[in-house]
């Protein structure tokens, strides 16, 4: 679905890269226009956009509070289906809040696991990546070993032990499945760092004097940043199914927080009885790490051909 | 060959040590010690406490408690379950067949469909075939599998009734494990072997369908570009070139190159199965080791736990090694490479 943007320059170019055309397209309107080309990530981008707005006007668009009550409406069907009425399109749950609207909420929820999780993994993997690309030697074995160990667990197993030790809750869920994904991250950065490394313009600004803090952060890791923002996206996606699956097993967000796979696990016993508590709060996770991972492969043969599988 | 053999046996060492040690360090990183999560909310005299502390050797250093521990993971000693006091081992290896009878049929599941779906999709490359392929695995790799199983149990056994909703074997049938793997025990049971093996495999069809799902996607992936990248090559142009027939040229010339990266992926995706088997297990309840484990946290079953990951870790480490080792001996470039 992708093969059209094969012949994309890469790794943000200094200068201006001139087009068949003959005009000058800027590296970044260059990634722009391979996306647009893209209809999957497109799609997926649209959809993130969505989804966003829903997060942050969730007070405006949901008709109900996330655990508001209506006692008199307990597992009323969707609006489309015999017995259900428009004031709870998509119907109630077993104690009779409107769907929709815990869905709506949920919305900021998954936003917030994912950009959290990204966000500490990355800080952590970048961190590591550097000192590991950076230094070699005994930091570089330490590190490269520890994250070894920390891949050959089945990740959601890690989670899992994790949240054990820590106890059940959301903010152990994200750290969890935070820590989960560090190795991806770090041996991404060593991998580019040690690419970089041997550059001349690497060498050049060493000779010009600057100190490795410099040459960590404003040198090399500019340059080794397509990689990760890829990788980013995509386990943003992750971070989100995964966070849903401690919420489905009981060991991440707790009840009566609004998170889609907590809501699932609470539902289960009306499986058969009321379907729709079931499904929306899968299709809501379903469709958006779908979103995340066609924005995240668009964004991948945008950035880097090379990466792709 | 031996010397790439040594290096990555070598390699492992340290990460099982690793393993090791986390399962070491679990029990002594949850709230309160040992001798508090045994003794659980009944509480304990502060002087008995002391006492039980020194005659299981928790007061003696740290380092010399894990080598300790280290020795009795070596004589196969992982702890008796708190709560049904056997020994973790046995209780792993009673339930572990179960999980790997899921796991193979859920392997064979998602090669047998991703691969000629890879392969198809690779062949008529920009069709619609191939965008159908595509998106229907990007949605596969993007499930949430435990959704998937309700949905799949709301639909083929709730409302069409075809098959169960959970368990192994339905109740009409008893006989006593042999290998542990019901297909096979079924066969082998003396009245009716024939009912309960088809029993057997209904209860297997959708938890099979549930766990391959994401294995499924990633395959049809890997080897619609693997098969795409060898297609590109010379080698192929000449089989063409001869006048050999399609079907020979991918079946037999492109096939064989394409596979090697895809029997890796396949070997990967055990650490994502046993993953997957804690949760498929827990929406069919199916009586394995993924299902265990989870019961074993809500028990704060802390011996059972730290015997589970420690032996579950252990096989993905074995068989990781074993894909790194076939993966060397397919690809003489991997071999020699320093």
């Amino acid at each position: 679905m992708t093969d059209n943007v094969a012949n994309i320059p890469v790794n943000l170019p200094p200068a201006n890269t001139p087009s068949p055309a003959g005009q000058v397209i800027s590296p970044r309107r260059e990634i722009w226009l391979s996306m647009r080309a893209n209809k999957g990530a497109m799609l997926g981008l649209i959809f993130i956009c969505l989804l966003i707005l829903c997060a942050v006007f969730a007070d405006v668009i949901a008709p109900h509070g996330a655990i508001e009550q209506f006692r008199d409406r307990i597992l009323q069907p969707p609006a489309w289906e015999e017995g259900g009425s428009w004031a709870f399109p998509l119907g109630t749950d077993d104690v009779g809040r409107c769907l929709l609207s815990r869905l709506i909420y949920g919305s900021r929820l998954s936003l917030t696991i994912g950009l959290i999780v990204v966000t500490l993994s990355l800080a952590l993997g970048i961190g590591f990546g550097l000192v590991s690309g950076f230094f070699r030697g005994t930091p570089d074995i330490a590190i490269m070993r520890l994250m070894d160990i920390v891949l050959s667990m089945p990740s959601l197993l890690l989670s899992v032990v994790i949240v054990a030790i820590l106890g059940p809750g959301l903010t152990n869920a994200m750290i969890a499945v935070a820590i989960t994904y560090v190795p991806h991250y770090a041996r991404l950065t060593r991998a580019a760092v040690m690419g970089e490394l041997s550059k001349d313009y690497v060498t050049a600004s060493r000779v010009s004097g600057a100190g490795t803090a410099r040459l960590m952060f404003s040198v090399v890791l500019p340059n080794c940043l397509a990689p990760l923002i890829v990788q980013a996206t995509l386990s943003f996606s992750t971070a989100i199914l995964d966070a849903a699956a401690l919420g489905f097993l009981g060991l991440g967000a707790q009840p009566p927080t609004p998170e889609w796979g907590t809501m699932l696990a609470g539902s289960l016993q009306f499986l058969q009885t009321a379907p729709w508590v079931v499904t929306y709060p899968g299709i809501a996770i379903l469709v958006t790490v779908l979103a995340f991972n066609l924005m995240g492969d668009g964004l991948r043969d945008a950035l880097d051909p090379k990466l792709k599988r | 060959m031996l010397r790439f053999l040594l290096t990555r046996v070598s390699l492992v060492i340290p990460t099982f040590l690793g393993i090791v040690f986390l399962a070491f360090m679990l029990i002594r990183l949850v709230p309160g010690d040992p001798i508090e999560v045994r003794v659980g909310e009944r509480g304990i005299a502060p002087a008995r406490h002391a006492q039980l502390l020194h005659d299981m050797g928790l007061d003696r250093p740290l380092y010399v408690q894990f080598f300790d521990y280290v020795g009795q993971v070596m004589h196969g000693d992982l702890g008796i379950s708190l709560v049904t006091h056997n020994p973790v081992l046995s209780e792993f290896l009673t339930l572990f067949p179960a999980t790997l009878e899921l796991a193979f049929c859920a392997m064979l599941f998602a090669v047998v469909i991703g691969l000629p779906a890879g392969i198809l999709a690779a062949t008529k490359r920009g069709s619609t075939v191939d965008h159908v392929v595509m998106g229907v695995s990007l949605t596969g790799y993007s499930m949430p599998i435990f959704w998937w199983g309700l949905l799949l149990i709301l639909t083929f056994s709730v409302d069409l009734g075809w098959t169960p909703v959970n368990g192994r074997l339905s109740a009409d049938y008893y006989f006593d494990p042999v290998t542990g793997f019901m297909t096979i025990d079924s066969l082998l049971s003396e009245d009716d072997p024939m009912g309960a093996f088809l029993s057997s495999l209904s209860h297997l069809i959708l938890p099979t369908i549930v766990l391959g799902t994401i294995p499924l996607a990633v395959i049809a992936r890997m080897t619609r570009s693997s098969m795409l990248e060898v297609l590109g090559e010379d080698y192929i142009r000449t089989a063409r070139a001869k006048g050999l027939s399609a079907f020979r040229v991918i079946n037999i010339h492109a096939l064989r190159n394409a596979l090697i990266p895809v029997v890796t992926v396949i070997g990967l995706q055990v650490g994502t199965l046993m993953g997957g088997a804690i949760l498929t297990e827990n929406v069919f309840s199916w009586p394995g080791v993924g299902h265990w484990l989870v019961q074993s946290i809500y028990r704060r079953d802390y011996p059972a736990l730290q015997g589970g990951i420690l032996l579950i870790a252990t096989i993905v480490i074995i068989v990781n090694l074993l894909v790194d080792l076939t993966y060397g001996l397919l690809n003489p470039r991997i071999r020699y490479k320093r």
